[in-house]
């Protein structure tokens, strides 16, 4: 069950690929001082050795160096790029036309990588070529599916020697239909800063939640035979007692395992995030978090302690540190 | 003399859609594609279906299925909970049928838009819909809240204990993406994966990378069963059922099993192991081939342990040598798997040991006697032992 249109287009960009987008583009000057104060000032970039004739004089460059960011700016077509008609017609706005003619209507940049070769100083005249790199397969995106195209810029000085390159990448994709907006829940207000999420609560847990926000850690204990248990049950596994109170844990504890998470990230949560499974002194185990150490410290057997702490959006959770930090 | 589960069914067809990012058409019209396409498979026709047997989690209705593809009259129909470990259960729950005559004819389905609809990495939310929610109250606040999460929580504790490293899931994941290479149904066709990719992709949740995680599908598959009788007069050599079986283990929870005196191991999968050896009369020297169900790569080497290929933490010795590749020991995954297939909760495995048996796997290795089916861990789960006439 392919869809030809898909198939014709994959083939279509296929030609693409390696394909130079048009003849070099010459810098419209050459590299100047004036280019350089403007871009400077903009970016908030006092670095003498940019700005200052004396003091870059006395520089390992000897003189007045350009920022290496500007490196696509000495090549970049001006305020006409602000106008589609006076857009010049290369190989690139033709891959994008195709594009659009099969839906792929929007675009967006999603990488930018510069290579440097070395500074540019006042007097270089640059050129830039473009090639047409790689044309990823369709991808499914948050914004829409598309195709990541990915260019090379190669720029060379007045001797035809690089100075610099450019890795582009922009998402050529169909929009995704986005959702109607939210009514903030502040009315009027900005919107609310996201939050953990918070606990489902019900008969056999909200007590835990309860006594955990006066600031200690509870631990069901069965009545009857003494066994504590987490996460807590309506009735007791060892004797099938159902009547329980708590104990509070006295707060030592090791890490029985963990993980780091780095992707999804959810809102109202910090990451690189650790999770652990905290083994109590009491014998119990729970599902925390361990902060106060880099994620990169926290081993298997660690001794931690804990802290009961209030967070965003009203909640008390209990967390770990590491044992005497 | 009681009824056994043994040599009594057998799965005589099988049907799919094609797996895609995408599916542009609903769940509903996904499974009713895959259900004609096995019925097409083995040349039985809609009226013959009597059963249905699906996932608690799927959103399409037996009825709905049913009624969409134009099977009538049903005497049986049931789901199977607990997300992946359902897909050898919903075939176990149809060779019941079929074994105790509450059904001839038992259709066993799947279909979700697993990319471009419900996004199961997207994780679980405050406004989950399960009588366990409460269950998730212990994770949520902490951020644990995605498949990855919980399992890369457990294998990080099981590397700890058998010095199991990054290097033994990579090859997992790589010997599973060459099996992917030959198989045009396969998302990642065509595309190998170097050790040096696996390194660099990114972090998912410590200590897994992407690669060890599976990917999300859209696409549907069906099975069907009915008696091996019956299988004798249809199109296809059947995959006669030598033993099958479903099992929760001791203070399980789904998928958050960090309170047992080890969480390095599944109780659950042993169990399993020893229903499904004790009912077939084999052991795991007459395994030849196996599905192992590959959600994420680690949950393959502590299956291969429950199933006594090797000893507890042992798997990533049994590993080495291409054990799992084509040529090896136990050629594992040979569609390429959740990993590098497509994810249909475990569901494109019972088809791919179905074509194992029948000697029809695009990298079908020469012995197929014996065909071990896994279906979902960290969840009550199941599996299964197929095998030739």
């Amino acid at each position: 069950m392919s869809s030809d249109p898909k198939q014709e287009l994959e083939r279509k960009l296929k030609a693409y690929v390696g394909v130079e987008t048009g003849p070099p583009t010459p810098a419209p000057e050459p590299v100047n001082e004036s280019m350089i104060r403007h871009w400077c000032e903009a970016m908030g970039d006092e670095n003498p050795a940019y700005i200052d004739a004396a003091a870059a004089a006395g520089t390992v460059h000897g003189g007045i160096v350009a920022p290496p960011t500007m490196l696509q700016g000495w090549t970049l077509m001006g305020i006409e790029m602000a106008d589609p008609a006076k857009m010049r017609k290369n190989k690139q706005t033709e891959l994008h036309e195709l594009l659009s003619s099969y839906g792929y209507t929007s675009v967006v940049a999603t990488n930018c990588d510069q290579t440097y070769v070395r500074y540019l100083r006042p007097g270089d005249r640059l050129t830039a070529t473009t090639v047409i790199e790689s044309i990823s397969e369709e991808k499914a995106t948050a914004l829409g599916i598309g195709y990541f195209i990915n260019t090379r810029d190669v720029y060379r000085d007045q001797d035809g020697a690089e100075v610099g390159s450019m890795l582009f990448r922009v998402l050529k994709f169909k929009p995704a239909q986005q959702p109607q907006a939210a009514p903030s829940a502040t009315s009027g207000g900005a919107p609310a800063k996201p939050t953990r999420l918070k606990p489902p609560r019900g008969h056999d847990n909200a007590w835990w939640w309860d006594a955990l926000a006066t600031g200690a850690l509870p631990i069901q204990r069965c009545k009857a035979c003494g066994v504590l248990r987490h996460p807590p049950r309506p009735m007791c596994g060892a004797c099938q007692s159902v009547a329980w109170d708590h104990v509070f844990a006295k707060g030592g504890g090791t890490v029985y395992s963990y993980t780091v998470l780095h992707h999804p990230k959810f809102p109202g949560y910090d990451y690189p995030l650790v999770c652990a499974v905290i083994e109590l002194d009491e014998g119990t185990r729970i599902v925390s978090n361990v902060v106060g150490c880099a994620p990169a410290d926290v081993t298997i057997g660690m001794r931690v302690a804990l802290s009961v702490a209030p967070v965003d959006g009203g909640m008390t959770l209990p967390f770990f540190r590491p044992a005497g930090s | 003399m009681p009824t056994t589960l043994t040599n009594e069914a057998a799965i005589v067809g099988i049907g799919q859609t094609e797996f895609s990012k995408n599916s542009g058409r609903s769940e509903l019209q996904l499974t009713a594609e895959a259900i004609k396409a096995a019925l097409d498979d083995c040349g039985l026709t809609p009226s013959d279906v009597d059963g249905m047997t699906t996932f608690t989690l799927d959103t399409t209705d037996e009825i709905e299925a049913a009624r969409a593809v134009g099977i009538g009259d049903l005497t049986f129909f049931n789901r199977i909970p607990h997300g992946g470990g359902a897909a050898i259960g919903v075939v176990q729950h149809a060779v019941m049928a079929v074994a105790t005559g509450v059904a001839d004819v038992v259709v066993c389905y799947r279909g979700l838009n697993g990319r471009s609809g419900q996004r199961y990495s997207a994780g679980v939310a405050e406004g989950v819909a399960t009588s366990d929610l409460i269950h998730w109250s212990w994770y949520m606040p902490y951020g644990l809240m995605t498949p990855a999460s919980w399992v890369a929580m457990f294998t990080q504790r099981y590397m700890h204990e058998y010095g199991a490293t990054a290097d033994d899931l990579a090859e997992v994941a790589i010997a599973t993406r060459e099996h992917a290479v030959t198989n045009p149904a396969a998302f990642f066709y065509q595309r190998p994966l170097s050790k040096q990719e696996y390194y660099e992709a990114r972090w998912i949740a410590e200590p897994l990378r992407l690669y060890d995680c599976c990917q999300e599908t859209d696409g549907a598959c069906a099975a069907i069963v009915t008696s091996v009788e019956r299988a004798r007069d249809l199109k296809q050599k059947p995959a006669i059922v030598r033993g099958v079986a479903q099992a929760a283990g001791a203070d399980q929870e789904s998928m958050t099993s960090f309170y047992r005196p080890s969480i390095s191991c599944l109780p659950e999968m042993d169990l399993v192991a020893k229903q499904i050896y004790a009912q077939s009369g084999l052991g795991p020297q007459d395994l030849d081939a196996a599905v192992i169900y590959d959600a994420f790569t680690s949950i393959v080497l502590w299956q291969i342990e429950s199933f006594g290929l090797c000893g507890r933490g042992e798997a990533k010795d049994f590993l080495k040598g291409g054990t799992l590749r084509r040529e090896g020991r136990l050629p594992t995954n040979t569609h390429g798997g959740q990993l590098s297939e497509a994810y249909i909760h475990g569901m494109n495995g019972v088809n791919e040991g179905v074509r194992l048996v029948r000697g029809t796997s695009v990298n079908q290795p020469k012995k197929n006697d014996h065909v071990l089916v896994t279906a979902g861990v960290g969840v009550p789960t199941s599996a299964m032992i197929l095998g030739k006439e």
